[in-house]
């Protein structure tokens, strides 16, 4: 090879490993920067009283920062989004792998995936429009803002996820398992639920921390519908998530209360980062299966 | 014994009969959900998308609101994090599957990855503030919105590229070295070109993430409606996009029409962007099964 030649590919070598450590790179700097920017207010504040207080006041004269009210909120609303949204969508999942004919689940198929593809802000209006003065109507609520509501939308949002992941989890079970069910005299139905559910588990598990993943982290569809009052979170009551808390105020926070949104990302982070430790282990598992 | 069995199978049909009934109103359910949402937006939005409101700028004095401006910012932000992150991500890939013989250090970048898909967008919204727009000078302007959008991106290309670039045979790279071609050269006229497909999924999906971002953009990239003269200066101010537009007039100003407009707006758009996706799909895959 000329030796002009051989800079160039050494030199193309180079540059794509530059690409290649990019991404790496990128998850450092936001590692690092969360880190700084979240610890100084949870050093001024103490870790204990910020993580366990439950009376969020930033802009009172005597500010409060405790921060347990937006955790648990975020915790009930992901788990409540994901006992409406993860039956539904495996039972979907079901219909689109085994049951449905192939033209209907061509059409559903491109249903859940145009499901996905709605930006989380039409979810919001959506709710904010129809669940919100809903549950005012159906429960005697003064206000409709609240958890339920924001756990409504949450399912949907999943929806998709779940369906996607769960499917495809369903189309890799080997037909010969089925086949064997059947010759045994197993029903169809039988065998899907006794046989393929539990050969795919897996994968919808997987299917199901993402779509926890996508609830945990949604702001955009919750701070539209949620209310952002620092309640206790209650099924009725108006309620902040940890990514509403800090959209919420960013645009106009300063000094302490500032320091402490950053802080509440920064929890939000740690809780992100335990959810895809979680998808590692999961999938880990079905790998050495 | 023959009334027991009897029994049995009947009970068997009944819970076959449930379940099944189950799956197909959870079916029923998400279908009807799809339809729902989509009819409510359109029955509530297309009445109030007029050309008007669409070819207009939001003017205080005249009372008058437009979305030309957000609409021109949705186009660079595309466009811009398009140009930007295509060049790293499809790299990146190649780098994972041509170049990288490290092991660990796969890993590594696979693991980054997955972390970064996994990021809320309102933290890439908090770093990228941070980032972009403090650190390195930006302001609240399109130009840190885009870079946000290029690192929260990045993820997406780099997955469809390298699934693609995977499924090229290793046949072709053999055949092409040993004719004596160089590993860039290879890769250039022979391994790319068969990759296309990933290529091109990576940036349609890309586009319906832009689209939809609303979270990360609101703290980068601002709610400006300024239509500015030039592409250089239309990148240094605040500029927000159409879903960061669709929030602000619905939560802060109580504008719902606007809001909904705006929605079938979105919504027409990803379905667009789906059919798009669906289609370049059977595009490659009737290409490459003719070749």
């Amino acid at each position: 090879m000329k030796p002009k030649a051989k800079i160039k590919e050494s030199a193309m070598g180079a540059l794509f490993f530059v690409c290649g450590a990019i991404s790496v790179v990128c998850v450092l700097v936001i590692t690092v920067y969360l880190i700084v920017a979240g610890l100084p207010a949870i050093q001024e504040i103490g870790i204990i009283p910020f993580l366990t207080g439950t009376e969020w006041s930033s802009t009172a004269a005597e500010p409060k920062f405790g921060i347990l009210p937006f955790i648990l909120t975020t915790v009930w609303g992901t788990l409540g989004a994901a006992l409406i949204g993860v039956p539904v969508g495996v039972l979907t999942a079901i219909y689109l792998s085994k049951m449905a004919p192939r033209r209907m689940a061509d059409a559903l198929r491109m249903g859940v995936q145009l499901l996905a593809g709605i930006p989380s802000v039409v979810y919001g209006l959506v709710g904010m429009t129809i669940l919100v003065p809903g549950m005012m109507q159906w429960f005697n609520l003064s206000n409709g803002t609240c958890l339920l509501a924001a756990i409504l939308v949450l399912a949907v949002m999943i929806l998709p996820t779940v369906v996607s992941v769960s499917e495809t989890a369903l189309d890799a079970v080997p037909r010969e398992y089925e086949e064997a069910s059947m010759a045994l005299g197993a029903t169809q139905t039988e065998t899907v639920f006794q046989v393929s559910l539990r050969a795919a588990k897996g994968g919808i598990a997987s299917g199901i921390v993402l779509g926890i993943g996508r609830a945990v982290g949604e702001a955009m569809a919750v701070i539209m519908v949620a209310g952002n009052v620092a309640n206790m979170p209650g099924l009725f009551k108006s309620v902040t998530f940890l990514t509403t808390a800090v959209a919420k105020e960013m645009s106009y926070a300063s000094g302490l209360q500032r320091e402490a949104l950053f802080s509440i990302a920064l929890v939000l982070f740690c809780f992100v980062m335990l959810m895809n430790i979680l998808l590692n282990c999961v999938i880990k598992k079905r790998g050495t299966k | 014994m023959k009334p027991d069995r009897q029994l049995f199978s009947t009970v068997r049909a009944v819970r076959s009969a449930v379940l099944r009934a189950c799956v197909y109103l959870c079916a029923l359910l998400t279908a009807g959900l799809l339809l729902g949402i989509l009819g409510y937006v359109l029955f509530k939005g297309v009445p109030h998308l007029t050309w008007e409101l669409l070819s207009g700028k939001p003017s205080v004095i005249k009372g008058t609101i437009g979305i030309l401006p957000n609409i021109i910012n949705t186009l660079y932000l595309i466009v811009f994090t398009l140009l930007v992150a295509l060049p790293l991500g499809v790299g990146a890939a190649i780098y994972l599957t041509e170049y990288a013989t490290n092991r660990k250090l796969i890993s590594v970048i696979e693991f980054a990855c997955e972390t970064l898909a996994g990021l809320p967008s309102i933290l890439y919204g908090l770093v990228g503030m941070l980032f972009f727009a403090q650190m390195l000078g930006f302001q609240t302007s399109l130009l840190a919105g885009g870079c946000t959008l290029v690192v929260m991106i990045l993820p997406t290309i780099i997955r469809t590229t390298q699934e693609s670039l995977k499924t090229v045979p290793e046949g072709y790279r053999h055949g092409s070295l040993s004719l004596g071609s160089g590993k860039w050269h290879m890769i250039r006229t022979v391994v790319l070109p068969c990759a296309m497909d990933g290529v091109v999924s990576g940036c349609i999906l890309s586009v319906g993430r832009i689209l939809g971002e609303s979270a990360a953009l609101l703290f980068t990239a601002g709610v400006g409606t300024v239509i500015a003269t030039d592409i250089i200066s239309a990148f240094q101010v605040s500029g927000g996009s159409l879903s960061v537009a669709l929030y602000i007039y619905v939560s802060e100003r109580g504008e719902f029409d606007v809001g909904f407009a705006i929605a079938v707006l979105l919504v027409v758009l990803a379905l667009i962007v789906n059919t798009s996706a669906k289609a370049a799909k059977d595009y490659f895959r009737k290409r490459t099964g003719v070749s």
